[in-house]
């Protein structure tokens, strides 16, 4: 089968608007995860990571926000790895979980405009506005979505069905989203502290990113190698109370990368910083024997990004692989899992050959991917 | 490959495998708790379910009634790959208009499209590849290529997968069991099969 290697990357977040500019602020610390006061999206004050609203002010098109961030991700990723969406042989993959639901608070609501704001008039928008051949493919599988998008990529470049698919993932955090996670009394009123002892749950984050996947090699280069996806067939809103089930996606994307537990460099875990969730993923890392590897989250710079998250946190760890520069989890101070895990907490220079990336959604599902260098 | 069973919900009517099965004049939530009714399902989580899941469930149920060997079928190597074109945007309308006097989890959770493979995962224990596309109008190509692929990648051995899709009252289901089986069995697992599966008319 044919490799699959990354051209180019972007994020779009409160961080910056290149990987550049979120890769540094992450090295110096900073998170995007702030107290606001908002009544359009919340009575009451609440922490988050949101993009600015005068990131939008400069937006003159018929694009709706969600579109306008997914547009400017794309725009720089595309523009960095110089290739022709035009071309027959390149394909757009989309992730959301909730797309343009935000217009759904707005205005009355009509047949008409529940068919308006589906994701696939978004996906034609975009695909026009870059000239895409072939209708866009859109992933929409809860918080696995940007993961699970990368994998339907990988899987499509390796057939040969495509030469180049440009992954791309948003979610903006409407009023709909924060008072559903609310209603579930999962959203902390600080910073979130995932993997920690007192984690109280998550924020929740405003973010686009893109990655650009080619099977035109890439020496030196970075390569999607394994990806698994699996359902915990448990419970539609709690995760696995074993971990087996992510276990399952973990195991198979490391033996269709080829990489055994003395390769993995380090993990990019889910890491929401609600209690089931991190005790679940630590359950996972020790079934798969990745326990001594270094464990980062990274939703206390961001907060959590939904459809977006899986991508976003693959650029960053992306980044990290390049710079040997692994991340640490915001956040977090003092350890406490139901299992022990190797959380790493100072920002680490060590040599990454491969690193494995994890998420789970609701609906019970689990996806990994195993990223490595040439 | 073949597809081993396939089952229609759509326009008051439910279909296995060319025969109808369950027919009626309501739409909507009321056809479906009928036919829930009707034809003695007995899983209780029905009721706490939206639409979509209410209809996967329904759907599913029928799909594998009568269907031998397939307890044996191990969870991980049974999975889900299923399409629509409205995501979840009925529950996205009911949890909007109950968060007005009071934001529901209940109501929270369905306001995503792949809860429906969550639900159905939980009742027959599937925990293999799942996946959940939107696309304007029913892939056969892209279903066909997505689970080919998961087979030969041998990571399923049995694999439900189709389209359903909720807007308002209309309810539009086509899933079909797509399995490896000897050659008698079914029909051939091939994007004309699915189409034509998929595009007969089986009247109001």
């Amino acid at each position: 089968m044919k490799k699959v290697f990354v051209l180019s990357q972007n994020i779009v977040s409160p961080l910056g608007n290149t990987v550049k500019e979120n890769f540094d602020a992450l090295c110096a610390g900073r998170t995007a995860v702030a107290v606001h006061q908002d009544a359009s999206r919340s009575e009451v004050p609440f922490c988050a990571a949101l993009l600015p609203p005068a990131f939008f002010a400069t937006d003159t098109t018929s694009f709706t926000p969600f579109e306008y961030v997914l547009k400017a991700s794309v725009t720089d990723a595309v523009k960095q790895a110089g290739i022709d969406t035009t071309d027959p042989d390149t394909l757009l993959i989309l992730s959301s979980t909730k797309g343009n639901i935000g217009r759904l608070e707005q205005q009355p609501v009509t047949k008409e405009l529940k068919k308006e704001i589906g994701l696939t008039v978004s996906a034609e928008k975009l695909a026009a506005h870059f000239g895409f051949v072939h209708r866009p493919m859109i992933v929409s599988h809860a918080c696995i979505s940007g993961t699970l998008a990368i994998i339907t990529a990988k899987r499509l470049l390796e057939a040969g069905k495509y030469k180049t698919v440009v992954v791309a993932g948003a979610d903006l955090i409407t009023r709909f989203i924060l008072s559903g996670f609310q209603s579930f009394h999962a959203v902390s009123d600080t910073l979130c502290k995932p993997f920690d002892a007192n984690r109280s749950g998550i924020n929740l984050g405003e973010a686009a990113a893109t990655i650009v996947l080619s099977t035109r090699p890439e020496p030196e280069g970075i390569i999607i190698s394994g990806g698994g996806v699996s359902n915990d067939a448990n419970h539609i809103s709690g995760p696995s109370r074993t971990g087996e089930e992510l276990f399952i996606a973990i195991d198979r994307a490391m033996k269709e990368a080829g990489v055994g537990t003395d390769t993995v460099d380090f993990i990019s875990a889910h890491g929401t910083a609600t209690m089931y969730n991190d005790d679940m993923e630590s359950r996972a890392i020790n079934l798969a024997g990745l326990q001594d590897v270094p464990v980062n989250s990274l939703k206390g710079y961001y907060g959590h990004t939904l459809g977006a998250a899986g991508l976003l946190e693959t650029v960053i760890s992306i980044e990290s692989a390049r710079n040997n520069t692994i991340i640490p989890t915001k956040g977090f101070e003092t350890s406490g899992t139901v299992k022990p895990i190797n959380i790493c907490s100072a920002l680490t220079e060590k040599p990454v050959r491969a690193f494995l990336k994890t998420a789970s959604g609701f609906g019970g599902c689990n996806a990994a991917i195993v990223v490595r260098k040439v | 490959m073949h597809i081993t069973a396939a089952v229609i919900v759509r326009d008051g009517v439910i279909v296995k495998d060319e025969a109808v099965i369950y027919r009626s004049s309501e739409e909507g939530g009321t056809f479906i708790k009928a036919a829930y009714e009707e034809l003695e399902m007995d899983y209780p989580r029905f009721y706490k379910m939206d639409l979509l899941s209410k209809t996967g469930t329904v759907a599913v149920d029928v799909l594998l009634r009568d269907h031998a060997g397939f307890e044996a079928c191990r969870p991980e190597t049974a999975g889900m790959v299923l399409s629509n074109r409205n995501a979840s945007i009925e529950a996205d309308v009911q949890y909007l208009e109950a968060s007005k006097a009071y934001p529901s989890p209940a109501l929270f959770v369905y306001t995503l499209p792949n809860i429906v493979i969550g639900e159905i995962s939980i009742r027959y224990r599937f925990k293999g590849e799942n996946a959940f596309f939107v696309s304007d109008a029913f892939d056969a190509d892209w279903i066909h290529w997505y689970v080919t692929d998961l087979m030969q990648r041998n990571l399923l051995k049995v694999c439900i997968c189709g389209w359903i899709d909720v807007l308002e009252e209309q309810l539009d289901a086509c899933l079909f069991l797509v399995e490896p089986a000897p050659a008698q069995t079914g029909t051939a697992f091939t994007v004309e099969n699915l189409c034509s599966i998929y595009n007969k008319n089986y009247g109001k």
